[in-house]
């Protein structure tokens, strides 16, 4: 006989202000197998656990159901506090009564009779609950960090001084990311390179660190602890081992009117090139779409005046297969398309540029050397107008809801350093709200206000077109002054919106990671877990989590590392025993479980049964409980119910079901 | 035809090719054949081979597979589907048959030649898409298009999927027919009130039987969850609103993109209930949602839906479109 006790939480006012907790202590008592229940305030606490400790002790609890928040926050204290008391833990259930009920209802009546059914399925679930035994699985120490970003890198050289091997993954030829193209940083002014191309030698030279440029992630198996990841390395077509970098080979090469996707397609680079001069590695790679030598067989001079005889024509793709303990996701962000905006007259007018395009015009090493000019004619400008805001907070369908949260700040950087540089030059700056909180940063607006004269117009413009004199025309509203705007401009500016990086949703679906509507990947929990993802194993770094600026994409790349090291420090996990099993008397052999399980756990095997005095051999399916995930697939693609979750058993929700239904 | 079949089973049979032979005789009436097993030369005397052979033999291979020896097995363009799919889940063992295709214009559907106004029917002779029928008053021909089987108006066509040898007669250059999904396609252009009151009509006159379980050659479970006494669905009695509301929609769910579109469960259903429409639902989704697939047109391709690929369509474009 199930004897079940049920203990309804408070949880302060979340729960009670919204449920009658000691009616549903009241309804709940009354249901077969229940022998025990009580209310109080905060269950999760050490009193709150003590009853139920004592309960299962002196009632002789043989299941216990709990009816507080979601499981994801507190199944694990509640079922060590079971354990504690001597009971299998595996023999707790939660009824979510705060997540799914409190919080989502205003009513209290109807919220407490909801109350009252969940708990209701939760002690038919627990009714057919057996003990579990969890396993244990090893933890191989090694990291792989995707993306070689300043998030990348700062995420790679934490885990590595703590003494882990890392492998970093980055699909262009060199490591350094958005932050190698930036020229100046707020709210210092440091300089982009100078503070990263240091930490670019130094994750070069670690010798716990292992970088794959040119390389994608192509699937990822296992699971926390035990993953294997195989890793395409594509061709450069030159031999890292052999280049010496010299860089003959690029001053040779005759294809120079390639756009070179480092300076945003604002100058151009040779077939055969390292994407800047301080690339890590300085290797080349061929682009085979541009080179002569591939297009027709001819040419071949990189080949010939490369005295190390690096050049390799014949290289192929190479899949490598790796495992790691962890992983990282640090892939970054790219601006938008600006193909709907047409308003701002980005793709018809040489002089509308993004802000990352004017990056590389004021770095030093970008496409004039720096020199802020007009890229219709090369003329000096007189009149730079910036637009904030291009595609960020935007509801309609072609922008993005969310606040890209770095462009004031740039802005207000790029707008000081203009005036700085060329005090002719009047800049105007179009905005909907300047959001600067972070340290230093109101400061620093203020600075180009008050000191640069920077003129900012509270707005936003209709309309960039061209003017007779072939001048930029544009239209906005003063909404302080509220009047139309029309002004002349020679260079106008679009604060870009940013979004994840177009293969992270891919990569998502591999690592089985989730990411919100907008591609950034989503946190384990927003505010107590922002640096891991849901799927254990798989840690979040920079902007592929949200938008984020330097400074914060560095902090969180240094949390990221030390959950890693935390999760690599460990011998062994353990296991879920929650896992599948197979009934070889009602497994008919077909197959379906085994093909969609994501884990590879399930194989086939010739056996012999006994079906109620049949003998004969069956080929039935068989659960490697160590590589079983317990995510339940098969149990569903199963058709004949032979497949079985435990913990999650088909009869245990048809119970839950009934209970609902009832 | 049928002469030819028979002679080439007793020359398998003879040989030693195949222990016995798997194909069709007259049923209660004339108009109904029955798949039969045939173990010697003379029981083949029996052996049957005309319009109203519409039973799909590949699901009796599962039986025949457990036996010593190997079985001979006719099979229409269509049946090789459904023994293809068999063959992919492990049901059937292929060294063990050898099939012989045999052609098909399209097997008929007495009902339907009854509503043509044809009583007391004493012969049906068909000769080529003619069906003449003879009847205690007199005879009457008949167009064949206008009383096949429902699932023969959405041929797949003449090709057989699998064969060891084809009869005479077979056309694999025969195109399929069009219009497959348009019942479903106006099914789905309902109010959903209109389409639950369609389906209520029709599944209310479920008795239960399992005739069209017991047929479909999807449905091969060794343990049907319908027989299951660890779930509350195994029962034989039509006592509840069960049969009505989740029976057929189960059942349509364990074997979608495993149906072949074989259209057995409409043509054994005693009640004349559209079976078929329910699966081909699932068919036309699975095709819009994942690209053309027709189950059991080979025997190791991965069927879209326990399958996974970065293509897949993503679950909310599932729910939009309802």
């Amino acid at each position: 006989m199930q004897r079940i006790g049920v203990f309804v939480c408070h949880c302060g006012t979340n729960i009670a202000a919204t449920v009658d907790v000691k009616k549903v202590v009241d309804v709940i008592s009354k249901e077969p197998g229940v022998v025990h229940a009580e209310d109080y305030q905060y269950m999760c606490s050490e009193t709150g656990q003590q009853k139920v400790i004592d309960a299962i002790q002196n009632e002789h609890l043989t299941g216990v159901v709990i009816c507080s928040c979601s499981p994801r926050m507190h199944e694990g204290t509640f079922r060590k506090a079971a354990e504690k008391a001597g009971l299998n833990p595996y023999q707790l259930e939660i009824a979510n009564i705060r997540e799914q009920c409190s919080w989502i209802h205003k009513d209290m009546e109807e919220a407490t009779e909801k109350a009252v059914i969940l708990a209701r399925a939760a002690v038919a679930k627990v009714m057919l609950d057996t003990p579990l035994t969890p396993g244990e699985s090893r933890v191989v120490k090694r990291a792989l960090v995707i993306g070689g970003g300043i998030a990348g890198i700062q995420t790679a050289l934490d885990i590595a001084d703590a003494g882990y091997e890392v492998d970093i993954v980055e699909k262009t030829p060199s490591i350094g990311g958005r932050m190698s193209q930036l020229d100046k940083t707020f709210p210092t002014l440091d300089c982009s390179s100078c503070i990263l191309t240091p930490r670019m030698g130094e994750v070069n030279a670690h010798e716990k660190i292992n970088i794959y440029t040119y390389s994608e992630v192509e699937s990822v198996g296992g699971f926390v602890g035990d993953f294997k990841v195989d890793i395409r390395k594509k061709a450069r077509y030159v031999d890292m081992d052999k280049c010496t970098g010299c860089g003959l080979c690029q001053e040779k090469c005759p294809s120079k009117k390639n756009l070179s996707e480092f300076n945003r397609g604002l100058s151009n680079r040779t077939a055969i090139y390292t994407p800047f001069a301080q690339a890590v590695p300085n290797v080349p790679v061929i682009d085979t779409a541009n080179c002569i030598h591939f297009k027709t067989g001819k040419c071949g001079i990189c080949s010939k005046v490369c005295a190390a005889g690096a050049v390799n024509y014949d290289q192929k793709d190479e899949v490598i297969t790796r495992e790691y303990g962890a992983i990282v996701v640090a892939t970054g962000f790219d601006t938008i398309s600006l193909d709907k905006f047409d308003e701002y007259y980005y793709n018809q007018s040489k002089d509308v540029i993004t802000s990352l395009e004017m990056e590389r015009l004021m770095n030093a090493a970008g496409p004039t050397g720096g020199k802020v000019v007009r890229l219709s004619n090369g003329e000096h400008p007189k009149d730079i107008v910036f637009i904030q805001c291009v595609g960020s907070r935007d509801v309609t369908c072609r922008g993005k809801s969310y606040c890209s949260k770095i462009c004031c700040m740039y802005t207000a950087k790029q707008a000081m350093l203009v005036r700085d540089h060329y005090p002719d030059v009047n800049v105007h700056v179009f905005y909907i709200d300047v959001r600067t909180p972070g340290k230093n940063f109101d400061e620093f607006y203020r600075r180009a206000v008050e000191e640069f004269d920077v003129d900012y117009i509270k707005g936003q413009v209709g309309k960039v077109s061209e003017a007779p004199n072939g001048r930029l025309l544009v239209q906005g509203s003063d909404l302080l002054d509220n009047r139309q705007i029309k002004m002349e401009a020679d260079l106008v500016v679009l604060a870009t919106a940013i979004e994840p990086s177009k293969d992270a949703r891919k990569l998502a679906t591999m690592l089985t990671a989730s990411m919100d509507t907008n591609d950034f990947f989503t946190e384990a929990h927003a505010k107590l877990r922002p640096v891991e993802s849901p799927t254990a194993g798989v840690f979040l770094s920079g902007v592929c989590q949200g938008p984020k600026d330097i400074p914060e994409t560095v902090a969180q790349a240094g949390a990221a590392a030390v959950k890693v090291v935390g999760l690599l420090a460990k011998d062994k996990l353990t296991t879920n025993p929650c896992t599948a099993e197979s009934n070889p008397l009602f497994c008919n052999g077909c197959a379906s479980c085994e093909k969609v399980c994501p884990y590879g756990a399930i194989s086939y095997e010739d056996r012999q049964v006994n079906d109620h005095g049949i003998r004969e051999t069956r080929h039935v399916a068989v659960v490697n409980g160590a590589l079983c995930h317990g995510c339940g697939a098969c149990t569903v693609a199963c058709p004949s119910g032979a497949m079985d979750l435990k913990g999650f058993s088909n009869r245990q929700i048809l119970a839950e079901v009934d209970a609902i239904c009832r | 035809m049928q002469e030819k079949l028979v002679s080439r089973a007793k020359e398998l049979l003879s040989d030693g090719t195949v222990v016995r032979v798997l194909g069709w005789r007259k049923g209660d009436t004339d108009f109904s054949a029955e798949p039969a097993f045939f173990e010697s030369a003379e029981s083949l005397d029996e052996f049957t081979y005309d319009g109203f052979c519409g039973a799909n033999l590949s699901k009796y291979m599962i039986k025949a597979s457990k036996e010593e020896g190997k079985t001979l097995v006719f099979l229409k363009p269509c049946d090789t589907y459904s023994f293809n799919q068999l063959i992919k889940e492990h049901r059937v063992d292929r060294e063990k048959t050898y099939i012989v295709g045999v052609g098909c214009d399209g097997k008929l559907d007495i009902e339907k030649i009854r509503e043509a106004g044809c009583k007391g029917i004493t012969a049906v002779t068909e000769d080529g898409d003619t069906i003449k029928v003879a009847t205690v008053y007199g005879d009457k021909e008949l167009k064949r298009e206008d009383v096949i089987l429902e699932r023969c108006k959405a041929c797949k066509g003449g090709k057989h999927v699998a064969y060891d040898e084809l009869a005479e007669g077979c056309d694999e250059e025969k195109p399929a027919k069009e219009g497959r999904f348009e019942l479903v396609e106006k099914l789905e252009a309902m109010a959903p009130e209109e389409r639950f009151a369609f389906w209520q009509n029709e599944l209310s006159r479920c008795i239960r039987c399992n005739a069209c379980r017991n047929v479909c050659p999807a449905c091969s479970c060794i343990k049907c969850v319908f027989d299951n006494d660890r779930y509350d669905t195994a029962q034989k009695a039509n006592t509840t609103t069960f049969e009505e509301q989740m029976f057929h929609i189960i059942r349509a769910f364990h074997v979608a993109g495993r149906c072949t579109d074989c259209g057995e469960c409409s043509r054994v259903c005693p009640q004349h209930i559209p079976l078929h429409l329910l699966n081909r639902k699932f068919i036309k989704d699975i095709d819009e949602f994942y690209g053309e697939y027709q189950a059991g047109e080979d025997t190791d391709s991965r069927a879209p839906l326990t399958n996974f690929t970065q293509e897949d369509v993503e679950p909310s474009i599932v729910k939009e479109r309802g």
